[in-house]
C-alpha cells in the first residue's frame, strides 16, 4: 500500500488518480499510523513552503523521518522535494527536513514566475527512477522556487539557473516536475517508483 | 529550454463541446470526456475546459464532466466557467482539475484571486480576461464580463496587472474581436499584456493556421496559445503544428 500524505498542500487527486491508473493501491491520509504501515510514501505538494509546517502539526514529520531511516521508499513531488532541503526563501522561518544541503531560491527577473510548462531534463545519472526515461525528455513543471544541484541530483533542468529536477539517494527520491501531469514519460517515472 | 505550450480548449455547453464565432452561433464538436484524453495523446500540452453557460443548477453536471474528462488525463487540466467562490474552486479541483480559470467573478470580487491562490497556490489560478478593442482612437482594450456580453469600466492592462498583484499564476487572454474567426491572434493586444506582467500569458482567439501560432509566439510574445476550432474540425493537428513551430525556430515539446 502506498500512502499519499495529505497535509493541505494543494491537489492530491491527480497523484492518486495516476497511481491507481498504473494499477497500484494507495490511500490519501494524514493519519500517522496509516503512514507507518505503508510500504511506500508519496509526498506530493503544490503551494507554499510554509504548508510543510502542517506535517509537523499533524505528527507526520517524525513518521516521515522514521520511515526514511527504515529505508521505506519515499518520493517527494515539487514542494515535497524542496522540503528535503534545509530551507526555502519562500518561508525562511520554516525549516525543511535538511536531508539535503542548501536552500531553495526564487526565480528572479527577467524570468516569468512561476516557471510553468514543459521543460527538458538533463539526466546526469538515471538511477532507478529514470529507468527507460532518457535525457532530453520533457516534463511538466510549475514552481516559483528552485532547489540547488547537489551530489545526489540525478536530473537537472535549466530556467535562468540550473536546478535540481530530480534527486535520488538510497530509497529517498524527489522530483521537481509533476510526473502525474507529464504524460507517458511522467507515468514511467511514477511506475518506476511504484515498482520498487 | 522551456517550450511554448499549445493548449486545446473545450468550450462546453450542456455537456457537449461546442464552438462559436464571436462567442455565439454554437456548433457541436463532441464529448469532452473523449476529446480531452484524445487531444492529450495526440500532442496537446494542456487542456482547458470552459463551461460557457455555467449556472448554479448545472454545477453538478459540470463536476461530473470534469471528473470524467480528468479520469485518464495526465497533462495539466484547467477548468473555468461559473467559478464564483473558493468552494466552487475546491469542488472543481477535487473533481480532477489542476487549475481553475476565473473571469467574471474576479471582476466582481478581485479578492477571490487571493483567496484561491492562498488555498491552492498561485499556479492553480488562471485569470481569464476577455478583451475587446475600444472604438476610442487611443487604441486601448476594454475588459468584458459574462462571456463577452457585459462591458466593464476596466482597461485590460490595468486589470491584468492587478490580477498579477493579487496572486494570479497565469493570464488567459482572449480577444473577443478575433474569437472563432480564424483570422489570427491579436498580437498587438497579446504583446502589450505579455510585457505588462511577469506571469505567463496564454493567447486565445483567432487561431486559423500554424502561421498564426508562429506570429503570436514571436510578435505577440505569448508563453502559450490556445485554440479550439482548428483542432475540433481537423484544420490542423498538433504534430503538424509543432513541426511548423520547430521550423520557425520555436521550442516545442516533441515528440510527446
Amino acid at each position: 500500500m502506498i500512502a499519499i500524505l495529505d497535509y493541505d498542500a494543494g491537489n492530491l487527486t491527480s497523484a492518486k488518480k495516476a497511481v491507481e491508473y498504473l494499477g497500484y493501491s494507495c490511500v490519501v491520509t494524514s493519519d500517522p499510523r496509516e503512514v507507518e504501515r505503508a510500504n511506500k510514501i508519496l509526498l506530493p505538494g503544490v503551494g507554499h513552503f510554509s504548508a510543510t509546517s502542517n506535517l509537523e502539526a499533524r505528527g507526520l514529520s517524525t513518521v516521515v523521518r522514521n520511515a526514511i531511516a527504515r529505508e521505506t521508499p519515499l518520493l517527494g513531488i515539487c514542494l515535497g522535494m524542496q522540503w528535503m532541503f534545509e530551507r526555502s526563501e519562500e518561508a525562511l522561518g520554516v525549516g525543511g527536513l535538511a536531508l539535503l544541503p542548501g536552500r531553495c531560491k526564487r526565480f528572479t527577473k527577467p524570468l516569468k514566475v512561476p516557471h510553468v510548462g514543459w521543460n527538458q531534463l538533463q539526466v546526469r545519472d538515471g538511477g532507478r527512477l529514470f529507468q527507460g526515461v532518457s535525457s532530453g525528455t520533457f516534463m511538466y513543471f510549475s514552481h516559483s522556487y528552485w532547489a540547488p544541484v547537489v551530489e545526489c541530483t540525478t536530473a537537472q533542468c535549466e530556467y535562468g539557473s540550473t536546478f535540481s529536477a530530480a534527486i535520488e539517494r538510497g530509497n529517498l527520491f524527489g522530483v521537481q516536475f509533476h510526473p502525474e501531469k507529464s504524460g507517458e514519460p511522467g507515468l514511467a517515472v511514477l511506475r518506476n517508483f511504484c515498482e520498487l | 529550454m522551456l517550450t511554448k505550450r499549445i493548449i486545446a480548449c473545450l468550450d462546453v455547453d450542456a455537456g457537449r463541446v461546442v464552438k462559436g464565432v464571436h462567442f455565439s452561433d454554437l456548433r457541436d464538436a463532441g464529448d469532452p470526456a473523449e476529446l480531452a484524453p484524445a487531444y492529450s495523446r495526440s500532442g496537446a500540452d494542456e487542456i482547458i475546459l470552459l463551461d460557457i453557460s455555467a449556472t448554479n443548477q448545472k454545477r453538478s453536471t459540470l463536476l461530473e464532466i470534469v471528473r470524467k474528462s480528468a479520469q485518464h488525463l495526465f497533462v495539466p487540466f484547467t477548468v473555468g466557467g461559473g467559478i464564483r467562490s473558493l468552494d466552487d474552486a475546491s469542488a472543481v479541483i477535487d473533481a480532477g482539475a489542476d487549475k481553475v480559470a476565473i473571469n467574471s467573478a474576479a471582476l466582481d470580487d478581485p479578492a477571490l484571486i487571493t483567496r484561491i491562490a492562498g488555498r491552492f497556490g498561485s499556479q492553480a489560478v488562471v485569470v481569464a480576461v476577455d478583451a475587446k478593442s475600444s472604438l476610442d482612437p487611443s487604441g486601448i482594450y476594454e475588459v468584458w464580463a459574462c462571456g463577452g456580453k457585459q462591458r466593464t469600466a476596466r482597461e485590460a492592462l490595468a486589470w491584468v496587472q492587478e490580477a498579477e498583484d493579487r496572486g494570479a499564476g497565469e493570464i488567459l487572454l482572449t480577444s473577443i474581436d478575433r474569437d472563432g474567426t480564424g483570422d489570427g491572434f491579436d498580437c498587438v493586444l497579446t504583446s502589450s499584456v505579455a510585457v505588462a506582467v511577469r506571469i505567463p500569458v496564454i493567447a486565445s482567439g483567432g487561431a486559423g493556421n500554424a502561421g498564426h501560432f508562429v506570429q503570436v509566439f514571436k510578435d505577440g510574445k505569448a508563453d502559450a496559445a490556445l485554440a479550439a476550432s482548428v483542432f475540433h474540425y481537423g484544420i490542423d493537428t498538433f504534430s503538424g503544428l509543432k513541426q511548423e513551430l520547430t521550423l520557425a525556430g520555436l521550442p516545442v515539446r516533441w515528440p510527446c
